[in-house]
């Protein structure tokens, strides 16, 4: 086992490549229209670690998932050692899907195989066989031939759950995961992502429950559009960091705001 | 009896060409209107049929008369002329998809419409409106084979990416796939189809014949390969029974096969077993878990 920041990984995790620091945010802007949604932010994401990205309404929370997912422009450096695109599984907000499409659970689950499979690879028999474990563990046993618009919300974030696994990804992005979920699912999909970091995966979830974060996040970042604090998480979210951050974002939006004059 | 309403006709050849063509239209056009369904485009698929139209008649116009060749490659050019254009809108501003196809495939559809004036009298119009099935020669038959042969094959090729992209295209994106790409191959696909079916049934009553059964097989079954079959079963069926009461009537095949297929679809709406009005109307007494 090799020693990083604290922790003992696996040598074969290191020998794939992949640093104990895989993301590395310096300066990282993201603007809408120019009003920047994420400021100078400056922060890291060590291997293996499990981060909840708090703040208030409108701090930038979802843009920096997105960000991370490849899915907006940026200024600035995004530093992610040794993964590529098809290592980052994404669990957005709002699933955008139509939730009436004419696919199983299982066929859903599968769709993680793609980084392996691509369009014309076979998808054999003990990768289904696999697929079925899965959707056993993120529990949903005997649902395979469902169709997924027959899921409710918690269990279609269940599946979901069991795609990024069959994916493998290495950092798995979640943006307020547990929304529409309840205590039951909640917990259950919490176990799978201790489980996630355990193995050396990456996890950076979108949380709004301070409890939640204290019991089950060891990192915590908070947001108010710049990044307030970043680290361990009873040193992040003091009552005078999440004091700041609310006054950050109280300020009033300013429709003719004037260029920012911090070095870019 | 029977020979003489449903066997006779198909001895005439011109019939039986109208017939093989029509066949494998409803085979070929069965993937291009699930997914337009599946990707809630029908209406897209809609005004791809009238992005066609200059381009066929632009075709008719240099030609001079009813050219298959030059008519077909002018309707391909132009429809995915307007393909091109809506998804470089669609990507690059805030606009949605159906906002910019429509944007484009009224343009399209006036420049079609001075062309044909231009040039054209009243029947040809009518025709290629609505098509013109008796009129199938054997170079249509084979365009149309060959259009089929190909849609077909690479949709095979692209089907498995072309699935995540329609369900998840988020997904496809993060996993670094070009799935816009597999996008962009379909909307060929749906382009050609059309064009392909425009001789025999017309740039409008193609369109029906693409979604009709495929919105009527929804109502049976809720697995896209299940759907693939159904929906190619009733647009076979539609085809045989609108070609027979165009013959016998003396109606054009087009709208013939098109309302054949309304019949199977307000059945379908009507009895079928996956969300149609029986299963809404009369739920079975519910189960114990």
């Amino acid at each position: 086992m090799a020693y990083c920041r604290g922790r003992y990984y696996p040598y074969t995790a290191l020998a794939l490549g992949l640093s104990c620091m895989p993301i590395i945010l310096k300066n990282l802007t993201v603007a809408y229209d120019g009003h920047p949604a994420i400021h100078h932010v400056n922060c890291s994401f060590e291997f293996g670690s499990l981060t909840a990205v708090t703040g208030p309404n409108g701090a930038g929370k979802s843009t920096l998932i997105k960000v991370l997912a490849g899915l907006m422009n940026y200024d600035g450096v995004i530093e992610m050692n040794g993964l590529e695109m098809a290592d980052i599984g994404y669990l957005p907000q709002i699933h955008e899907s139509d939730k009436s499409f004419a696919i199983s659970v299982l066929d859903l689950a599968i769709m993680g195989y793609w980084k392996k499979v691509g369009a014309f690879r076979k998808i054999s028999a003990a990768m289904l066989d696999d697929a079925k474990k899965t959707l056993e563990t993120v529990g949903l046993s005997g649902f395979e031939g469902r169709a997924i618009g027959t899921l409710s919300a918690g269990q279609f974030q269940r599946a979901l759950f069991a795609r990024a696994m069959l994916q493998n990804a290495k950092l798995i992005l979640l943006d307020e995961p547990f929304s529409a979920v309840d205590a039951n699912t909640t917990a259950d999909l919490l176990n799978i992502m201790h489980g996630w970091s355990a193995a050396g995966k990456t996890v950076i979830a979108v949380l709004h429950d301070m409890d939640q974060i204290r019991e089950n996040f060891p990192e915590t970042m908070l947001l108010a559009r710049e990044c307030v604090a970043c680290g361990k998480t009873a040193e992040v979210l003091t009552n005078k960091n999440l004091a700041w951050a609310k006054d950050t974002m109280a300020e009033n939006w300013d429709e003719n705001s004037p260029v920012c004059e911090a070095a870019a | 009896m029977i020979f003489h309403y449903i066997i006779s006709p198909f001895i005439e050849p011109q019939v039986q060409r109208a017939l093989a063509a029509c066949l494998a239209l409803s085979i070929g056009f069965a993937p291009v209107g699930i997914i337009l369904i599946m990707r809630r485009m029908s209406l897209i698929g809609d005004s791809l049929s009238h992005a066609i139209l200059p381009g066929t008649a632009l075709g008719y116009v240099s030609a001079g008369a009813m050219s298959v060749g030059l008519m077909t490659l002018g309707g391909i050019i132009t429809g995915l002329a307007v393909v091109f254009f809506s998804t470089l809108v669609t990507r690059n501003t805030s606009q949605k998809e159906d906002t910019s196809f429509a944007s484009f495939y009224v343009i399209s559809t006036a420049i079609g419409i001075i062309l044909i004036r231009l040039k054209g009298g009243d029947e040809e119009v009518v025709h290629m409106l609505f098509g013109d099935a008796e009129s199938i020669d054997n170079t249509t038959l084979l365009l149309v084979m060959a259009a089929v042969s190909l849609g077909l094959t690479v949709f095979a090729v692209i089907y498995r990416p072309l699935i995540i992209e329609c369900f998840d295209p988020v997904f496809m994106r993060v996993s670094g796939a070009r799935g816009g790409l597999y996008h962009h191959i379909f909307l060929a696909l749906a382009v050609i189809s059309l064009v392909a079916g425009f001789r025999a049934l017309g740039t409008l009553m193609a369109m029906g014949l693409m979604l009709l059964p495929a919105a009527s097989a929804r109502f049976w079954v809720n697995n896209i390969g299940k759907i693939l079959v159904i929906s190619s079963a009733f647009a076979t069926a539609s085809s045989i029974g609108g070609l027979l009461i165009s013959y016998h009537l003396h109606v054009p095949p087009g709208a013939a096969i098109v309302l054949v297929a309304a019949g199977f679809y307000l059945f379908s709406l009507g009895v079928g077993s996956n969300d149609s009005l029986r299963k809404r109307l009369l739920q079975p007494r519910h189960l114990r878990g």
